[in-house]
């Protein structure tokens, strides 16, 4: 019995795949965006045409493509990783000549059917390109620095276009899945411990740089900086977000006020209360108990995929799904960080409950992926 | 074929690696509950407050103010809707553009655009700003139905204060405008609605001094609102207290007709009835016309208004203070009975002049009068008799004299800026001069020059006292809110009625006697007598020079040094009703300029027969608003 045979005979094939999905996982998903449907419907208050609507289709739509990526065996989005790469690259680079504008930055490529956001796209891209350079590099060079120089180079080609955009969250949820892809492959401890002291030294640097001839950033960056630390020092400027995010939390309590009766985000004084605010919304209506109880969901999905991960001897599958999972990670704890004050307010929505196509479909997808490892992974 | 029994060492470093990215990502989420916690429970009652802070404004919903009504319940003071056109910078993206859109729907003139233009910028971005007012209705419907075309343009409901009767009531009732610093700084009832943008208080006259019972109090209304202030819906209501209505003791048609009797010149006349001190008329000219404040007096007007010499915007009836001259002699008199220092009979020579040392005090008659008695020296208004008398009697007896009859006090009526005048005594010039009371002091004081001052109320009050025999008091307001205000308790005066009698008797021969100095001014009414004294206060000093060469004549000089005309009555002279003073400033003579007025204002009164309080004709309306029946005097008429 060859290890192929083997194979062969223990990975199901045809639709008996279904029965071998991570179904607690697309449970869990499933119910996730639920919560999100459910608090767009309050936050336009009783209106389900506004936004709950259109986010269900694209749920739909994001299931189907799921169920699809997890039907297509594994090897195929191997083969496919550094196409995907690519593509998602190519799209960046034209973004500025034929993107979209849309809230200060150019973000969108219209491709008639569909608005389409290469930044989302280049998440996934680059945690395959990444799992599959690891999957491929011998485990004696993984730490020579030639060969840890390149996934940061693939990491920071995306990243700077990203940036330009400019596009803050996105660019750290790239870095961020990217760091963690080269440290669970076992790139030495040194690197990172390198990397973390430079970035402090950095930092520390540009606080002593204030208010002398050498100042690295302008004066409204350090203003922002401030704010973010201090948010009732301009609580109708640059701290009204922070401000207006926590009093809707803290209103909230233990239990909520109870679905549909939150004033705060409905009353507009939450901006982008459908999107990167939402979970306002969800804690001043269901309160601690509510907000804690997603939070459990989003810890549930990272737990499921990390098991899967772990079981898996695919080295490209884990590594696919350590990167979904890390960046599903990064998406919530920022935005949740962001929206208690406890980071600065950068465009990350909290995935597969605000409001937005591209996000919820680039997540289903990358989801899929995660399926089509569990379901494709050696026995 | 290999099958791995034991997983490759970079499949336990994967895991190993995994295992401690799960544990930091546990502890990323454990911060994130702790810290939603902290905001979500431990926090709760902060932020539940600031929720509610946000949610909730409480708005104030001023009163309507109180109407004023005369004694015949002819409406004086009213509220006419005002509809406006409010802009907020803030909610404009673009004022002038939006102001452009504006002006093509209502009329608005460039200026207009200017002005709210260069106010918009100077408040703050929310504070809203008058765009226009005194629009139709239809205006404010076209308004509404563009709205969205108009960002930051809302239409407003205020209201108009009407003085239907304009100048003829502008020093009784004075003028309602906005709160300024000043109102504020002064103001301790800390009354919210001052804070008002525009909220409109009394700034003189009865509007003034009864502020409070006109004003009312602030309903109140909770209303929940969105972010950018939008009202979403009321929470609760609480409605306004509208303010009383005052009625007044003025009678329209006797102070309609006194006005137009002096205009044309500066001039004050007050009519009190001597029996209860109710005052008919307060009648001060030239006036103005209080419904230009409310809508907004021009720069140009307001000048006009400051300069103009005639003084159009001092009440001359409590806050100018003359010269009594001759009215003031009665005063002397009584001082001299009361105190024994003459007798009615006793005759006194006046050669036309009196000498005190090297000084001459001459009589207004070159030639002088001969022997007078008091009955003549009245009469005739010898100047002699009454240095002689008020040498004898001295300034202090002639001092509580005039406050007795009321002049140098304060009297206690709701007229704004009431001036006290002056009865001088010996320690008020050791005081206020830094010098000694000397007997030429005296001299003037007892033909009332010098430092005697009165207004012509207090006159109008000496004239009732005189009539009476009593300590009458004046009065302008007859009830508040319907409640009436109680008329002081009559109170003999501490004279002698023998005294007060001959007293009124040589009054009596000023007009009706003959050589009386108003002998030109007897009532039109057949049998019924009016008695007075006329009084001509100088204004200037004539120099030795200028007697030698001959006194100027009135008609001689400029207008501000002509002599002040004074004239104080009672009628009817057997059965006193009303008193009257009248002081035409630089009139001329006494008995040529003001004693004439008097005579037609009194017949006038008398003429109107006993004016009876009546109830307001027209009920009170939830705004305080008050639709004029046609027929009746108004600018709303003059404006349809």
């Amino acid at each position: 019995m060859s290890y192929l045979e083997h194979n062969i005979r223990t990975v199901p094939t045809g639709f008996s795949k279904i029965l071998h999905f991570n179904w607690p996982l697309a449970l869990l998903l499933i119910a996730v965006c639920c919560t999100g449907f459910l608090m767009l419907y309050s936050v336009a208050g009783g209106n389900l045409e506004r936004w709950a609507e259109p986010q269900i289709i694209r749920f739909a739509v994001g299931m189907s493509v799921m169920v699809f990526m997890a039907f297509v065996p594994l090897n195929f989005w191997r083969e496919v990783s550094v196409l995907a790469y690519v593509i998602a690259l190519v799209l960046l680079l034209a973004i500025p000549v034929i993107g979209e504008f849309g809230k200060g930055s150019r973000r969108w490529i219209d491709l008639g059917f569909m608005r389409l956001q290469p930044s989302e796209l280049m998440k996934i891209a680059l945690v395959m390109v990444l799992a599959l350079y690891y999957d491929w590099l011998d485990d004696k060079k993984i730490s020579r620095p030639i060969w840890v120089a390149i996934p940061i180079v693939l990491t920071i080609i995306p990243t700077a276009l990203v940036l330009s955009q400019p596009d803050l969250g996105t660019a750290l949820l790239l870095v961020a899945g990217a760091a963690v892809m080269i440290f669970v492959a076992g790139v030495s401890w040194m690197y990172f411990v390198a990397a973390l002291t430079g970035v402090a030294i950095l930092v520390t640097a540009v606080f002593w740089s204030k208010d002398t001839d050498y100042q690295l950033l302008k004066d409204y960056q350090f203003r922002r900086i401030e704010t973010f630390l201090d948010p009732s020092s301009d609580p109708l400027g640059s701290g009204y977000h922070i401000t207006q995010s926590k009093i809707a939390l803290g209103s909230g309590g233990m239990t909520g006020r109870g679905f549909m009766q939150g004033t705060q985000s409905r009353l507009n004084f939450l901006p982008e209360k459908h999107t990167d605010f939402i979970f306002t919304t969800l804690a001043e209506e269901f309160g601690y108990i509510g907000g804690m109880v997603l939070l459990l969901l989003y810890a549930l999905i990272l737990l499921f995929c990390i098991a899967s991960a772990l079981s898996n001897r695919d080295r490209y599958g884990s590594l696919v799904t350590i990167g979904v999972a890390a960046t599903f990670f990064f998406y919530f704890s920022v935005n949740m960080s962001m929206v208690m004050g406890l980071a600065p307010v950068v465009g990350v929505p909290l995935p597969l409950v605000s409001y937005g196509g591209s996000a919820m479909m680039v997540l289903l997808a990358a989801f899929g992926l995660v399926q089509s490892a569990h379901v494709h992974r050696p026995r | 074929m290999r099958r791995p029994q034991k997983p490759s060492t970079r499949r336990v470093t994967l895991a190993r690696r995994t295992i401690i990215l799960s544990g930091a990502m546990a502890g990323v989420m454990t911060m994130l509950g702790w810290r939603m916690r902290q905001i979500g429970v431990e926090q709760t009652s902060q932020f539940r407050l600031l929720a509610e802070e946000n949610r909730v404004n409480i708005r104030l919903i001023p009163p309507t103010r109180g109407l004023v009504f005369d004694r015949r319940g002819e409406p004086l003071a009213y509220n006419e809707p005002n509809y406006k056109i409010d802009m907020v910078r803030e909610q404009a993206e673009d004022p002038e553009a939006v102001l452009r859109r504006l002006a093509t729907i209502i009329p608005i003139s460039e200026e207009d655009i200017q002005t709210t233009l260069e106010q918009i910028s100077q408040r703050r971005a929310f504070v809203p700003v008058t765009v226009a007012d005194n629009l139709d209705w239809a205006h404010i419907a076209a308004v509404s139905a563009n709205a969205p075309a108009l960002p930051g343009i809302s239409p407003e409901l205020g209201h108009f204060r009407i003085y239907p009767h304009a100048h003829n009531f502008a020093h009784i009732l004075g003028r309602v405008g906005p709160v300024s610093e000043r109102d504020l700084e002064r103001d301790s009832t800390n009354d919210p609605l001052l804070l008002i943008p525009r909220f409109q208080i009394g700034k003189t006259g009865v509007e003034n001094t009864l502020e409070g019972p006109l004003r009312g109090e602030a309903g109140i209304k909770r209303i929940e609102v969105n972010a950018i202030g939008r009202v979403m819906r009321v929470l609760g209501r609480e409605e306004s207290k509208p303010g009383g209505a005052l009625q007044l003791t003025i009678d329209h048609r006797l102070q309609n007709y006194a006005q137009k009797r002096v205009a044309g010149e500066s001039a004050a006349i007050v009519v009190m009835d001597v029996r209860n001190g109710d005052l008919l008329t307060v009648a001060s000219a030239p006036s103005y016309d209080p419904n230009k404040f409310v809508r907004g007096i021009s720069t140009t007007d307001w000048n006009a208004l400051n300069t103009d010499k005639y003084k159009p915007l001092l009440n001359k009836t409590v806050s100018g203070t003359y010269p009594p001259g001759s009215t003031f002699k009665m005063v002397v008199a009584l001082a001299g009975l009361k105190h024994g220092f003459i007798e009615p009979a006793e005759k006194i020579t006046c050669p036309g002049f009196m000498k005190l040392h090297d000084i001459k005090f001459h009589c207004w008659r070159r030639g002088g009068h001969g022997k007078m008695n008091l009955h003549n020296g009245l009469k005739q208004s010898c100047d002699v008799y009454f240095y002689e008398t008020g040498q004898r009697v001295g300034i202090e007896n002639i001092s509580a004299m005039a406050k007795e009859l009321g002049i140098g006090v304060k009297h206690d009526v709701e007229l704004f800026s009431l001036q006290e005048g002056l009865a001088p005594t010996k320690a008020w010039k050791r005081a206020r001069k830094g010098k000694d009371w000397v007997v030429g002091d005296t001299m003037n004081a007892s033909i009332g020059q010098g430092f005697v001052l009165a207004s012509p109320l207090q006159l109008a009050v000496m004239a009732a006292r005189l009539a009476s025999g009593n300590k009458v008091t004046p009065r302008l307001i007859n009830a508040v809110d319907n409640t009436p205000q109680r008329v002081k308790e009559r109170e003999p005066l501490d004279i002698d009625p023998a005294h007060l009698e001959s007293v009124r008797k040589g009054m009596f021969g000023v007009v009706n006697e003959q050589r009386g100095t108003a002998g030109g001014s007897r009532l039109k009414i057949k049998g019924v007598q009016m008695a007075g004294k006329t009084g001509t206060s100088q204004v200037r000093r004539i120099t030795k020079e200028e007697r030698a060469r001959g006194v100027i004549r009135n008609k001689d000089l400029p207008w501000e040094r002509r002599d002040h005309a004074l004239f104080v009555a009672f009628a009817p002279y057997d059965n006193p009703r009303y008193a009257i003073s009248v002081v035409v400033e630089h009139g001329g003579g006494g008995s040529r300029a003001a004693a004439p007025i008097a005579r037609d204002v009194m017949t006038h009164a008398l003429e109107l027969g006993e004016m009876q309080y009546l109830a307001p004709v027209q009920q009170r309306d939830k705004n305080q608003t008050l639709p004029l029946q046609q027929g009746s005097a108004g600018i709303k008429d003059d404006k349809a």
